[in-house]
């Protein structure tokens, strides 16, 4: 299927999800909806790092953070339409992906994956420390009650929703681009054996630091619409470790080398987590998560999508 | 004629090992070199250097006319020097074709330009049958024996469409039979106009390959020329079997 096609797709199906709730005429749906949505683009972009080059960023919520802060800032100094604030929020995480990069990926392994964590933690220091942007104190956001689209006036959590449906077909059809391209062969040689990539031909450490900067950005433009979907914006919510943890589970729980994995895995997780939230109480969901993940990497390390691809060769060999 | 390649006085250090010791060697355009040593000689450690994993720390490497030094791995791979690994490095989660695949995409296509699709399938599978792989071509490298593994590391050496293939230790493990599969395999490559450097310890293959022997130990070079006289020097008898 060629990019426009399955973009054109991932949009029908798009409208048809916000129509249905918008039948549903229940504010919730959006609300829980808009969370899920978020998670895809999160672990999607972890993916594009983590699954496609092997390299485990435990610092996603810091380019969460970035985006959202990004935003508290301009809506201090000059508040700006969301959309533009998205593309802020990715080009700002985009740029501290690429330094982190810089820096960073001639650490392999845990080495590499706690100076990640230990960026999320430097960034969390500086945010606290920065009066303007709320400091430890937070930042609050005032929303408008309705936003007027194409003439017609609206939720403004309908319009969040809608905004954070477009970022994660972005980030879907970004990541299926990556798989199909020869780019994402260059990072699959990076995941299986770096020194016989550059003996390939394959420029690794370029390759990887357009991997760090397309995952950042990507986490930065989720982060972005955040403050006015929460109204409140403090560091310890920002940089949780929901976030963290929640971009590293949801693509191993689905499956890591294509873009079908984290979808999957967000979804499931996602929803998963807003049943718990409503029915029994919102501290289980990180619970959920560190169960599932313990399950998944015992019973199936290659997630939802490699166990089924498992079974279908099996079955093609019998 | 310049040759094509040319290794000046280089030498490594790890801490205080040395590892090489002022290597000088040239190969010329189109020849089979053995090179040989005992185990620890150095002779990765050389590879390494040539091809770009290790740095050296002092001499020079000159390739096709070039200064090569400093320059990562994989420019040197794009400039037309490639190598096979002592112990096959597959990309594990890629078929045999994807494998074969990715120097085309990386190095070929930077030498030429954009190589249609059809183009590059064609090549795959004409690389993978003349290592005799073409019917596993959509099999995982984790189905592969150990000599179709040696032959697919091979194939994507050459995939690169090299100048130089430095063959790093690809016969050791293997029976009779299968070596005689990889020795014509490279001969074939040295037909076609690709400049062999074969590291081995299977003397029989070296000797049957190869046009001049160069024999490493501890670092330093210390026989070059025609394989029959450098087996008979005292030096590397020595070597070898002590005194």
């Amino acid at each position: 299927m060629s990019t426009l096609r399955f973009s054109l797709i991932s949009v029908a199906i798009g409208l048809v999800i916000y129509i249905c709730a918008h039948l549903f005429g229940m504010g919730y749906l959006f609300f829980a909806g808009y969370t899920i949505l978020q998670f895809i683009v999160l672990s999607s972009a972890w993916n594009i790092l983590g699954g496609y080059c092997g390299y485990v960023n435990f610092g996603s919520a810091a380019f969460f953070a970035l985006g959202a802060y990004s935003t508290v800032f301009f809506y201090k100094f000059h508040p700006l339409p969301i959309p533009l604030l998205i593309v802020i929020g990715a080009v700002v995480s985009g740029i501290v992906g690429l330094g982190m990069g810089y820096l960073t990926l001639r650490l392999r392994g845990a080495f590499f994956a706690i100076a990640t964590l230990a960026l999320a933690v430097v960034l969390q220091t500086l945010v606290i420390n920065w009066d303007y942007v709320g400091g430890s104190r937070g930042a609050y956001i005032v929303r408008e009650e309705t936003v007027l689209i194409l003439g017609y006036p609206i939720q403004y959590i309908e319009y969040l929703f809608l905004l954070m449906m477009v970022i994660a077909i972005f980030s879907l059809v970004v990541s299926r681009t990556i798989g199909r391209t020869q780019l994402g062969f260059g990072f699959a040689t990076i995941r299986d054996d770096e020194l016989a990539a550059e003996a390939s031909g394959v420029p690794t450490l370029r390759l990887k630091l357009i991997a760090t900067t397309l995952s950042g950005a990507l986490m930065g433009m989720a982060g972005a619409p955040f403050p006015y979907y929460i109204g409140y914006l403090q560091p310890a919510s920002a940089f949780g470790l929901e976030y963290g943890v929640n971009s590293i589970a949801m693509p191993i729980i689905g499956g890591t080398t294509s873009w079908v994995g984290p979808l999957v895995g967000a979804i499931l997780l996602g929803s998963l987590q807003q049943i718990a939230t409503v029915t029994i109480s919102s501290a289980v969901n990180l619970l959920i998560v560190g169960l599932l993940l313990v399950a998944f990497v015992i019973i199936a390390p290659n997630g939802l999508v490699g166990l089924v691809q498992d079974r279908l060769r099996a079955r093609r060999s019998r | 004629m310049s040759p094509l390649l040319h290794v000046s006085n280089i030498s490594k250090r790890f801490g205080g090992f040395v590892a090489l010791d002022g290597i000088e060697l040239e190969v010329q355009q189109g020849e089979c070199v053995g090179l040989i040593g005992p185990n620890g000689s150095g002779k990765s450690t050389l590879v390494n250097c040539i091809c770009g994993a290790l740095q050296n720390e002092q001499g020079s490497v000159h390739f096709d006319g070039q200064v090569i030094d400093g320059l990562a791995a994989h420019e040197r791979t794009h400039r037309g020097l490639a190598r096979s690994f002592q112990l096959p490095r597959p990309f594990v989660s890629l078929t045999l074709a994807d494998n074969i695949r990715v120097p085309m995409l990386y190095t070929v296509h930077k030498r030429t330009g954009p190589l249609h699709a059809d183009s590059v399938d064609a090549r795959c599978v004409e690389l993978l049958r003349l290592v005799g792989l073409d019917k596993k071509a959509r099999q995982m490298p984790r189905d592969l024996t150990q000599v179709e593994m040696r032959k697919l590391e091979l194939a994507r050496a050459v995939a690169a469409e090299p100048k130089l293939l430095i063959a790093d230790e690809s016969m050791a493990g293997l029976s009779h039979s299968e070596i005689e599969d990889i020795l014509l395999l490279l001969k074939q490559l040295n037909e076609r106009g690709i400049t062999i450097i074969l590291i081995e310890h299977i003397m029989s293959a070296v000797m049957s390959f190869s046009k001049r022997l160069v024999v490493l130990v501890s670092g330093k070079k210390i026989a070059d020329g025609k394989p029959q006289d450098v087996v008979r020097d005292p030096e590397v008898v020595r070597a070898y079997l002590g005194q």
